[in-house]
């Protein structure tokens, strides 16, 4: 029971923090403009040098074993609704560490989403 | 700093490839598997012949193309566009693998998955319409 919660745990916390971190790193090498194919892997050069993309490819990569390990213990109809709840999760995070403004009709637009994931993977039951 | 209206095209532009490559990625590479069948022995020589059939199934490596683009697509519109606007907008691609399932697979989509799939898309309407950048380039390398 334990090591269940912490397999959702991971799988909600790791991943969503290391798509935060990933986008941390966009963010720092800043708003592409130019998308002809040698300025777009001149982006991918800068983006491998910030160090939050390796962290957020490490934290991505964990949350990734951590579904693995969790779908090993329940089935998909049970796992997936939970981790629909890494919206919300993001949405807190985009707003703690990335310092995105998150208006009220955002937070209803997330909640909906999280919602409509939970009544899809229950309707395959 | 970009203008209002180009913003929210080439944020919802991205968002459009996204929420295409990635279930498209998906259902390719379930087909290009599903053609190859199950792996049924677990020695490593037949791993490594099984991996060797897989490297050259076209569809496995169009499935593999998708799922780049997706990532691509992702990343870039994260150098412009917050987090909390991509995540949830980008749930619109649980619709579009439930209709691929549908239409291009056959599968039955209960009346509770298309209850879902019309709140997730009101969801994605909802975040669609607040303004997809809040914060400048603040963040120092």
């Amino acid at each position: 029971m334990l090591a269940e919660l912490v397999l959702f745990l991971l799988v909600m916390l790791a991943g969503t923090a290391g798509e935060l971190c990933v986008a941390r790193a966009m963010r720092t090498v800043g708003e592409v403009t130019d998308f002809r194919p040698a300025a777009l892997l001149g982006v991918a050069w800068r983006t491998m040098r910030v160090v939050w993309t390796w962290i957020g490819l490490g934290l991505m990569t964990v949350g990734f074993f951590a579904l693995l390990g969790v779908l090993s213990i329940e089935n998909v109809s049970f796992v997936v609704p939970v981790t629909a709840l890494s919206y919300a999760v993001g949405a807190l995070g985009g707003r703690v560490f990335l310092r995105e403004q998150i208006s009220p009709a955002r937070w209803a637009g997330v909640s909906l989403v999280c919602l409509g994931v939970i009544l899809l993977v229950a309707g395959k039951r | 700093m970009t203008s209002h209206k180009a913003l929210h095209f080439k944020t919802n532009l991205l968002i459009v490839l996204m929420v295409t490559f990635s279930p498209l990625g998906n259902l390719l590479l379930r087909k290009g598997m599903k053609q190859l069948g199950a792996v049924t022995a677990w020695a490593p020589a037949e791993i490594m012949r099984f991996v060797g059939t897989v490297l050259h199934s076209g569809m496995v490596w169009l499935g593999i193309g998708s799922l780049i683009a997706f990532f691509v697509s992702y990343s870039l519109v994260l150098s412009w566009a917050d987090y909390s606007y991509v995540q949830p907008a980008s749930a619109a691609a649980y619709g579009v693998s439930a209709l691929l399932g549908r239409f291009v697979l056959g599968e039955l989509v209960s009346p509770l998955q298309w209850a879902g799939i019309l709140i997730i898309c009101l969801g994605v309407v909802v975040v669609g319409r607040t303004p997809p950048q809040t914060t400048e380039q603040l963040y120092a390398r």
